[in-house]
């Protein structure tokens, strides 16, 4: 009931980067993969600076780096050059899900809590918890091929809780589920996330979903990967997929990406 | 009504014993081996009555198992049992500890791939026999002879196990605890350990196959005094014209390698069915 609440209080703070000191703070940054003439810039010049509590979608056609942005983030990888300021732990949400096949639901985010540092005997209690927060409960037994595209996500969720980090990254974590499944997780994500106060930066392709979760939406472009765009949603949450509002937005941000020549955006 | 039908089949398979869903499991999982079991003995049946050879050559399947019978019942059978075993697991063990050892250091050393990657390859192709000559010479008719063939024959598909489930471990799966902050024995001990598990299982299985016929090749090469083991008793049984305790004996071989090959395969597909991998 109370996260309902939360979530669905129009006057929820829309964090915006002028605000509070960021969390995140991209400052120059870019990556260059191989070298001599077979290099490839994968992000060139890139600033972004991200505020506590605030949800940044990211939107661009595949090849614009926004998956070298997240790895560069969570520090899976060094930029070439510029400089990234992390002021909290990141957790890391891919496409896949990512749930290790030879472990329950349960143990899967048990791994996160042990590999976090939390006692033994607290895990499983730990676990229970955040199986209810993603309304898993019951589930936890489950294997996961046993569960459905939807609920592995939730559980992938339920494991970037058990980090305690401060920013969670998403890659396209919706990408692969049916729209129900999507408007579903739209609604949970948003939910678990404002209740917990995280930081989150979610790249998509899809327009919509982007500005249906975002507090700002960045538009980035490619060859080489560069932000070309970003512009604050100040619209109450929760919003609808398929409201004028949001429809509207999304049909300016797409005009704007293919003004630049960016045309691979749903 | 009309299911039944529909369903004429359960008429035909009101022969298997019905009742709990254990029986009839087990009932669908016999009766092609039970099938086949009795249409090699049958076939042994008609060469024996056909008088091919003589029958102190050829035994009939029912002399053959009444001398099993017998033999299960002396000292001599279990002490042999007892060798072959204990020979078997040793040498299995240490190849798999062995193998293990190599497999993770050549998976993970790159130059160390380059120069010793296809000569474990190789030698899995050498037949372990090959090896006994040389074993005797270095080591003469003793223990360490067998235990060496066995261990030669066994280690490089355990090795070649490890480098295949290593090389197959997701590398998505890398990432993930990348991300979940594991250090490097967190890493390998939780992610890269487990995930490389089925084709390490491979590897074990094969291992074990070929750790089985060395062992028996050595047996019957090597035979110490005052040692019996099943090898022996099959050379013994030759030498003596014993073709029931001879024939007797390879039932025990043919059904001790099954059995442990068995345990294998279930623990395989356990692992596999875990873990939602396609069973065959």
């Amino acid at each position: 009931m109370s996260e309902a609440a939360v979530s669905s209080d129009p006057v929820a703070v829309v964090a915006s980067p002028s605000g509070a000191a960021p969390i995140l703070r991209i400052r120059g940054v870019g990556k260059v993969f191989g070298s001599g003439p077979s290099a490839t810039v994968a992000l060139n010049d890139v600033d972004l600076d991200v505020a506590p509590g605030e949800f940044l979608s990211v939107v661009g056609a595949s090849g614009c780096g926004k998956s070298t942005l997240l790895n560069l983030i969570a520090g899976l990888d060094r930029p070439t050059s510029g400089t990234l300021e992390v002021g909290a732990k990141v957790a890391f949400m891919f496409q896949d899900a990512t749930l290790l096949p030879w472990l329950t639901a349960r143990q899967n985010i048990e791994l996160a809590l042990k590999l976090s540092g939390v006692a033994k005997r607290d895990r499983r209690a730990r676990a229970e918890e955040l199986l209810a927060t993603v309304r898993l409960d019951g589930r936890g037994d489950s294997r996961p091929h046993e569960l459905s595209g939807g609920m592995r996500q939730r559980v992938a969720l339920a494991r970037c809780l058990a980090q305690d980090a401060g920013i969670v990254l998403m890659d396209e974590p919706l990408g692969a589920l049916d729209a129900m499944t999507r408007d579903l997780l739209h609604d949970e994500i948003e939910s678990v996330v404002r209740a917990q106060g995280l930081t989150v930066i979610f790249v998509t392709h899809n327009m919509r979903e982007a500005i249906r979760l975002g507090d700002r939406v960045v538009l980035m472009g490619s060859h080489p990967g560069r932000i070309l765009y970003e512009e604050d949603i100040p619209l109450p949450h929760p919003r609808q997929m398929d409201s004028t509002e949001v429809a509207t937005r999304a049909a300016s941000l797409t005009a704007r990406l293919k003004a630049q020549g960016h045309t691979h955006v749903g | 009504m009309s299911a039944d039908v529909l369903t004429p089949n359960v008429e035909v398979a009101a022969e298997a014993p019905r009742g709990s869903g254990f029986g009839r499991t087990a009932w669908a999982w016999g009766w092609p081996k039970l099938l086949a079991i009795g249409l090699v003995l049958a076939f042994w049946q008609v060469v024996y009555m056909s008088g091919w050879r003589p029958a102190y050559v050829l035994p009939s399947p029912a002399t053959t198992l009444s001398k099993l019978w017998d033999m299960l019942g002396t000292e001599r059978f279990w002490s042999a049992m007892q060798t072959t075993l204990t020979r078997a697991i040793i040498g299995f063990l240490l190849a798999l500890l062995i193998g293990t050892i190599i497999g993770v250091l050549v998976a993970r050393v790159r130059p160390l791939r380059l120069a010793v990657g296809s000569l474990i390859t190789g030698l899995q192709t050498m037949p372990s026999i090959a090896w006994f000559p040389f074993a005797i010479l270095l080591f003469g008719l003793t223990e360490q002879a067998i235990l060496f063939v066995v261990i030669l024959g066994a280690a490089p598909s355990i090795a070649n196990g490890v480098i295949n489930g290593i090389d197959h471990i997701p590398p998505s799966y890398l990432r993930l605890g990348k991300v979940l902050g594991a250090g490097t024995i967190a890493l390998y001990r939780d992610i890269a350990l487990p995930a490389a598990m089925p084709g390490y299982l491979a590897g074990l299985t094969q291992g074990w196959a070929f750790a089985w016929r060395s062992l028996m090749a050595g047996e019957l090469l090597v035979i110490i005094a005052e040692k019996p083991s099943l090898g022996a008793n099959l050379e013994f049984a030759r030498q003596f014209s014993k073709a029931p305790e001879l024939l007797a004996t390879m039932l025990v071989i043919l059904i001790l390698g099954m059995i442990v090959d068995g345990l294998f395969s279930s623990f395989s597909r356990r692992l596999r069915r875990r873990r939602g991998l396609a069973v065959d």
